[in-house]
């Protein structure tokens, strides 16, 4: 049989897309390490050197000084009382609450799942400002507690709710997997459901809550902003190197409080690490999804827990909304949007709304590509195994380096003589690099998930086919991989919205950025205003939650077509 | 009319090594491959025979060694720039593109009209024109792989590789598939290589099969040579069935098997000692005529297969060693008793040292 086609080769692009590729691919991760190296690298080494350095407070006398000291050791006491007392707290009631919703039959999964995730959407300050509502000097609630809120009991209760939705997350994921052929043949052979848990859940998720504790644990033990509002006179460490650096310009001893903040964060992240490579895949391809059976007993209870963690959460979150809305709280109930006016208020105002916005924007639209396009060329592209292994290790760094610790580290870094950067120092540019680094790993773990769903065949099919690499992320992997996408720029651009850890350290007056405004009126005495901003935020980061969310769902619907039984995804 | 294809070229490869860390995956491999040839590389996992392809292919790089398409050396060559086309195990089909923008996907330089005519070409070509609109993961597993075929095909290339294409099919559609991709693969005249553990799958479509094991080519010939005369122990025993006796030589045209003498061909290998390797259909159970090598056995287990019984039994003179026979189950009921006669034909005895 002879076929209708011409008979000279059939043309097909010509092979200076090698070029092209190896611009792509070995350009790609240059610039990735260059990004790695001025964003997490050098500030982090800045920080060390500025510790050591015998000026400003700094230095190895200094240290020995201060480590000697009994203002640190209360300090540090403080801290560590405040930290293990709020994960002994969060995690166990994180668990039950991830286990009633993955593992029970309660009612209303979704409702719950998203109270609970509410305290994400908000800077750390607003379950601060809330409890001074129901518990201050002039709270709702102030009959209820003997002495008032300020101190150690306000600072471990803001810290719980601004810490229960990150431990929440870890939480669920771990319990989301379950085989239920172990807890079959554990019947089988007469185990009791107790039996049952200890020996096949529990082995399965301790690891998740020993990184759910060390998560709650650092998150706190680095939070300036709970303590900031209702510490009162109970000083913590991390709020003294905010103190140290932004009110007494000393540099040294900030970086030296830094660095001893810097250390429960990396021995829990290498601990977490070496757990995980021990503990190694616990389910199998074959493993097939639980299916609980129904218990009135066992889902009356946890429904009890759920509804009391998410009236607690609610109550919170609603106390800071409407808060904001009371003219003149606790004489004048009546509502206003008078808090709302802030061009008439210290502190930034809507400057600093609007220069959060374009923030998180950035920082979402520029972080995304950035790391999407990272992991794939880390996952995908074969060669310069070293610069691999390389950028893999950098870009975990972020996971185990506090807010604060990285922001200090970006003052110590770009103020540095003759450091030719320092003309970004207080910029726009400065704050999205700085908040891209910050939450990078998460997303980009997220961006690594993803791609590896794909079929590792994609990019020697696509180049078998003579078609240059970087048009086939664009026309293949993006599209593919989109809902993953979206995914992450919702997480970038909350987390951006919500930050004050790092950013508190860089802005200028022409970028102050909304959640840097909630802590300055704070102080400044004007906690409607606060509670106002707070609610600001916390309302723009549901929005574009929720379109993002729409926009996912959207887009599903319409790729249904191929994305349904595709093969090699 | 003109047909569809530009004629195969011929493909060499050349002392190629590669090591992944302590593990030698490849040593010393050279391989011919005529212009429209399809060769089979064949083996077990392990074997190599996935890293030669992906060195051909240049998604791995060798350590040492030339690789040659057509007159063209394509040792350093990235892969946009080997002319190749490539089904893999799991097709690679995009998922997210139609069945029409696959196939489209390495035409460049083809006017919208031209794109599309190609594309209908290849389609009609793999008997599945009218799925343009589809999306791959409409299509069952064997319309997949077609898809994947005509995306291969349609940027006209010299060169076709197969990376075990049959083995995410279902066993019955396999056949099939596999008769029908040989015979596309003789029409368009394109040189073909393909990977498979299957030796059913390599007996049916290739030319020639290179048997490969621990990173090296033990055999490269037809399949009814490899299958008749293995050239090494691993190929005998991985190709079809076998029996295995220890030999001492007695005399120059004859080996001991326990308490047996066992002549051989004339033309067998002088060993001294080693084992001797016989096909199970080739053993003559109670001969009705006079066969030489005819020996006392008993049955141990008879197994009925259908089209043929296999038969266990073991020689009175050499106790304690198994053997198979395969037999015609019209002979069976010659088999009445326990007690046979067996006859081992010097021929079909094969001595390895």
């Amino acid at each position: 049989m002879s076929l209708p086609v011409a008979n000279a080769k059939v043309p097909t692009q010509s092979f200076s897309g090698a070029l092209g590729d190896r611009l792509f691919v070995v350009g790609g991760k240059l610039l990735l390490l260059a990004f790695l190296c001025v964003a997490v690298l050098m500030p982090l080494l800045a920080i060390f050197w500025r510790g050591f350095t015998p000026v400003a407070g700094g230095g190895w006398m200094a240290a020995k000084e201060l480590l000697a000291s009994d203002n640190f050791h209360w300090l540090l006491g403080n801290s560590l009382k405040v930290s293990f007392s709020v994960a002994g707290i969060v995690v166990p009631v994180a668990y039950l609450f991830a286990y009633a919703l993955q593992r029970t039959l309660i009612p209303g999964k979704a409702v719950w799942r998203g109270i609970s995730l509410l305290p994400l959407l908000a800077p750390s300050m607003l379950p601060g400002i809330a409890l001074v509502y129901l518990f201050g000097n002039q709270g709702w609630l102030r009959g209820l507690v003997a002495d008032n809120i300020y101190g150690f009991w306000g600072i471990v209760l803001g810290e719980a709710i601004y810490t229960f939705p990150h431990a929440l997350m870890i939480l669920l994921s771990a319990l989301s997997l379950a085989d239920a052929r172990l807890f079959d043949a554990a019947s089988s052979m007469g185990a009791s459901p107790w039996r049952a848990y200890r020996s096949i859940t529990w082995p399965a998720t301790r690891q998740a809550v020993f990184a759910a504790f060390c998560l709650v644990f650092t998150l706190t033990i680095t939070d300036f902003g709970v303590p900031v509002v209702v510490g009162g006179d109970y000083q913590v460490l991390a709020l003294e190197a905010y103190k140290a650096v932004v009110g007494q310009q000393q540099f040294g001893r900030g970086a030296l409080i830094g660095m001893v903040l810097l250390l429960p964060a990396l021995l829990s992240f290498a601990v977490d690490a070496w757990l995980r490579r021990r503990h190694g895949e616990a389910m199998s391809g074959r493993a097939q999804v639980f299916r609980p059976a129904p218990s009135r007993l066992r889902d009356g209870c946890y429904l009890a827990l759920v509804l009391l963690v998410c009236a607690a959460l609610l109550l919170v979150v609603g106390m800071a909304v409407y808060s904001s809305l009371v003219k003149f709280w606790p004489y004048n109930l009546s509502l206003s949007l008078v808090h709302y006016r802030f061009d008439t208020t210290a502190g930034g105002g809507w400057l600093a709304y609007s220069n959060s916005v374009k923030m998180a924007l950035g920082t979402a639209l520029i972080g995304s590509a950035v790391i999407f396009t990272g992991a794939y060329l880390m996952e995908k592209t074969q060669g310069l195994r070293r610069l691999n292994l390389l950028l893999r290790l950098l870009s975990f760094v972020p996971m185990a380096v506090p807010g604060l610790v990285l922001g200090l580290g970006y003052v110590f870094f770009f103020n540095l003589g003759g450091n030719p950067l320092h003309l970004f120092y207080g910029t726009m540019t400065l704050l999205v690099v700085c908040t891209i680094a910050h939450y990078m790993t998460t997303a980009q773990m997220t961006a690594t998930t993803a791609l590896r769903q794909l079929d590792g065949e994609f990019e020697a099919a696509a180049l078998s086919l003579k078609a240059p690499l970087y048009r086939h992320y664009l026309r293949v992997t993006v599209p593919i991989c989109l809902p993953a996408l979206l995914d992450i720029i919702r997480y970038l651009f909350v987390s951006a919205m919500t930050t004050v850890s790092a950013a508190i350290f860089l802005y200028s007056p022409d970028t102050i950025l909304a959640a840097v405004a909630v802590l300055n009126m704070d102080d400044a005495g004007n906690v409607g205003g606060a509670a106002a901003m707070s609610t600001l935020i916390l309302l723009t980061s549901a929005a574009m939650s929720v379109l993002l969310a729409w926009a996912s769902r959207g887009l599903l619907r319409r790729s249904q077509a191929w994305r349904q039984g595709a093969p090699g995804h | 009319m003109n047909t569809i294809n530009t004629p195969g070229a011929r493909m060499a490869v050349r002392g190629i090594h590669k090591r992944f860390g302590a593990f030698t995956a490849l040593d010393d491999v050279s391989l011919d491959v005529a212009a429209g040839e399809l060769v089979c590389l064949l083996g077990p996992s392990g074997c190599g025979k996935t890293t030669l392809l992906r060195c051909i292919a240049g998604l791995e790089r060798q350590d040492r060694g030339q690789l040659f398409i057509g007159d063209r050396d394509v040792s350093l060559l990235p892969p946009q720039a080997r002319d190749y086309g490539i089904l893999f195990q799991s097709y690679a089909l995009f998922p997210n593109l139609s069945v029409e923008a696959n196939i489209a996907y390495g035409l460049a330089g083809l006017s919208r009209e031209e794109t599309r005519k190609r594309v209908g070409d290849m389609l009609e070509l793999v008997g599945l024109l009218g799925s343009e609109r589809k999306f791959p993961g409409q299509l069952s597993g064997g319309q997949q792989q077609r898809v994947a075929l005509a995306r291969a095909l349609a940027p006209a290339p010299s060169l076709l590789l197969l990376d075990e294409p049959m083995s995410a099919l279902d066993a019955r559609v396999r056949e099939h598939l596999c008769t029908e991709l040989r015979q596309l693969q003789r029409q368009l005249g394109i040189t073909t290589l393909m990977v498979t553990h299957n030796q059913d799958e390599a007996m049916l479509m290739a030319d020639r099969i290179a048997v490969m094991n621990n990173g090296q080519v033990e055999q490269y010939a037809s399949a009814q040579e490899i299958y008749d005369k293995p050239a090494t122990p691993f190929v005998a025993e991985f190709v079809g069935q076998g029996n295995w006796l220890p030999f001492q030589r007695s005399s120059d045209s004859h080996a001991r098997v326990g308490g047996m003498d066992m002549r051989l061909a004339p033309d067998a290998s002088r060993a001294h000692s080693g084992r001797l390797f016989c096909r199970p259909e080739a053993i003559s159970v109670n001969p009705t005529v006079h066969e030489e090598n005819l020996f006392p056995a008993r049955v141990r287990e008879i197994t009925f297969l259908g089209n043929r019984c296999r038969m266990s039994f073991e020689f009175n003179q050499f106790p304690g060693h198994a053997l198979l026979a395969e037999v015609a189950p019209e002979s069976m009921p010659r088999l009445g008793s326990p007690d046979i006669w067996v006859a081992l034909p010097p021929r079909s005895l094969q001595v390895f040292a």
